[in-house]
């Protein structure tokens, strides 16, 4: 009957399919969760609730286990490196590549494109080879560790960071510009004065999310480190996932990356939707847009 | 007067700068490795110099991917296991994409959050999810019990398990754009098919679908091109040789092996089969726009 007198129905079907995919999408990472708080080994079996794999084991939780607690400070070594370097170099490509007309820019354009474009693995196996084969400077000044991790994380974390700032250039137009060179500013007063005061909230945006990439990062990561000192907490995951001997401290120390990934989005969030509604946008556009940047989409 | 958009070149020095570095000279060290020497240590010696290229390798990768080849199972399994991926992406996540993009109403920015969330846990982690619920003694066995079906073997070596923990972990990616281009398909039009005597499913069929067509071939792109550099999924998932896809291959000779030589080689392969669909997705997206257009 409801079909008939609304064209536009919504066939039921369609929402319990869309409820059904969320449950199913969300439901296996919340059970990971839940299990970081068994009371047994099991990361399968439900053995009743405890904190053991959290704090309580005064050897094997994950606060206490060095194997964790030294992969949770160097995925944030990481991360927090990975956000200095990448953000600034792609900030600043990103105003750049907007602007620069000419020889040139339509192969630095390309080239951004690039990482986003290429299988990771490709992307590693193309880095591992040059700094372990190729002999001239600057490669051989980079060992695989730490160094060439942060590397390997800020060449793919840049074209994210161009890829937001740019669009947060297209929504701005250029008539804020056009007024501060009408009003006599040269092109560098207007950049300084106008464009980036205007582009803050999306640099510290571009920030988080490279922070939530590289605490994310697998690939790369495993390919450009060498040995336990350069372990991450994926890298854990993929070496610990399958063993039979791995307690819910794995689960614990999951739990914390997806917690500080979320912080991190969520932040990003707030803090162009704060922006947003300041200068009169509509917050959930800018942030539904930003939704759709992060995955390197548009 | 100053030339003033030198400033804007000069910005972007740094960056391009950074991306000749470590995006340009590694591919070409992939390509001198693929086309170098290797020496009694089985180590690779790189070839810079074009004029003393050596396409052995290149052409032992080539014809190894290849029915007959020794990695033509790797092959088949990543086309097998990519294009059923795929399609279940297109039947699940379409009606996902559609649902919110079109029908959600008052709800949408609540599904817009739990369709986003999983883009921000780790793919690792997602699949240690299923690690868990997978298991011998895990949930999913319990579950199928009660229904009467037996004990299954889900993590070892089996095909099933690694289709669907692909369909698990990439369709976010390819529900994102199919539901921006639901998005921005324009009302208007859906009510003059509507106007004009088609029937909602004929109007879905005829305007909808085909408007949405450059999206759904945008998200397939999307989780197709990870999908050909994925060695974990099958590492965790299965950890059988017997589901070997090519990023388990090119994994296990350029980090496990002595055959970096080949690994490179089977990195140019990758890039080569990817370049073409690439093209074929541009191609397929500038008559898409010219046939709107016209």
């Amino acid at each position: 009957m409801s079909r008939l007198i609304d064209p536009w129905g919504r066939p039921r079907w369609l929402r319990l399919t869309t409820w059904a995919y969320i449950a199913w999408s969300l439901v296996p990472v919340l059970a990971a969760i839940v299990f970081s708080f068994n009371d047994g080994r099991s990361r399968s079996v439900w053995q009743g609730f405890s904190t053991r794999w959290w704090w309580g084991d005064p050897n094997l939780s994950v606060f206490h286990d060095p194997i964790y607690t030294n992969a949770l400070v160097h995925s944030l070594e990481l991360a927090a490196l990975d956000m200095l370097i990448a953000t600034p170099l792609g900030f600043l490509l990103a105003i750049g590549l907007s602007r620069w007309r000419g020889r040139g820019s339509g192969s630095a354009n390309f080239l951004m494109l690039v990482p986003l474009t290429t299988p990771e693995l490709a992307m590693a196996v193309s880095l591992l080879l040059v700094f372990t084969q190729l002999t001239i400077i600057p490669f051989t000044w980079v060992a695989l560790g730490t160094t060439a991790q942060v590397i390997g994380q800020v060449t793919f974390s840049v074209s994210y960071v161009v890829v937001i700032v740019r669009s947060r250039l297209a929504s701005l137009g250029p008539e804020y510009e056009e007024a501060a060179r009408d009003l006599g500013a040269s092109a560098r007063q207007s950049l300084q004065h106008v464009l980036l005061p205007l582009l803050l909230p999306a640099a510290f945006a571009s920030t988080l999310i490279v922070f939530a990439l590289s605490i994310d990062d697998f690939v790369v990561t495993q390919y450009m480190s060498a040995g336990g000192e350069t372990v991450t907490i994926p890298m854990l995951l993929y070496a610990n996932a399958r063993g039979a001997a791995t307690t819910p401290a794995l689960n614990a120390v999951a739990t914390i990356m997806v917690i500080v990934t979320l912080v991190g989005v969520g932040g990003a969030y707030l803090v162009l939707r704060w922006f947003g509604h300041r200068s009169g946008e509509a917050g959930g556009e800018a942030a539904g847009q930003m939704g759709m940047d992060l995955t390197g989409m548009e | 007067m100053r030339n003033e958009g030198g400033i804007w070149r000069t910005l972007s020095i740094p960056g391009v700068v950074w991306l000749v570095l470590f995006v340009v000279v590694p591919a070409y060290a992939v390509v001198a490795v693929a086309m170098g020497q290797i020496d009694s240590l089985l180590q690779p010696v790189p070839q810079w110099n074009p004029i003393d290229w050596n396409v052995g390798f290149v052409k032992e990768a080539f014809t190894s991917v290849l029915p007959g080849g020794t990695y033509w199972p790797a092959t088949r399994n990543t086309i097998v296991f990519v294009a059923v991926t795929v399609v279940l992406c297109f039947a699940i996540g379409y009606p996902v994409a559609y649902y919110v993009a079109r029908k959600a109403g008052r709800s949408k920015g609540l599904l817009l959050l739990l369709i986003f969330l999983p883009f921000w846990v780790s793919y690792l982690m997602r699949m240690l999810a299923w690690i868990g619920l997978l298991a011998p003694d895990g949930y999913v066995n319990v579950v199928l019990g009660w229904f009467g079906i037996g004990h299954t073997e889900w993590l070892s070596g089996n095909p099933y398990s690694v289709i669907a923990a692909l369909t698990y972990g990439y369709i976010p990616y390819f529900i994102l754009p199919v539901y921006a281009g639901l998005d921005r398909i324009d009302q208007r039009l859906l009510e003059a098919s509507r106007d004009l005597g088609a029937s909602a499913a004929r109007t879905f069929l005829r305007v909808t679908l085909p408007l949405s067509w450059p999206s759904i071939l945008a998200g397939s792109v999307l989780i197709v091109l990870p999908m050909f550099g994925d060695y974990y999924t099958n590492d965790l998932i299965s950890g059988s040789p017997h589901t070997n896809m090519l990023g388990n291959s090119v994994n296990l000779l350029v980090q496990g092996g002595s055959q970096k030589n080949l690994g490179a080689a089977l990195v140019l392969v990758l890039m080569t089969i990817l370049a073409i669909g690439m093209l074929y997705y541009l191609w397929e997206t500038r008559r898409q726009q010219e046939k709107l257009a016209s």
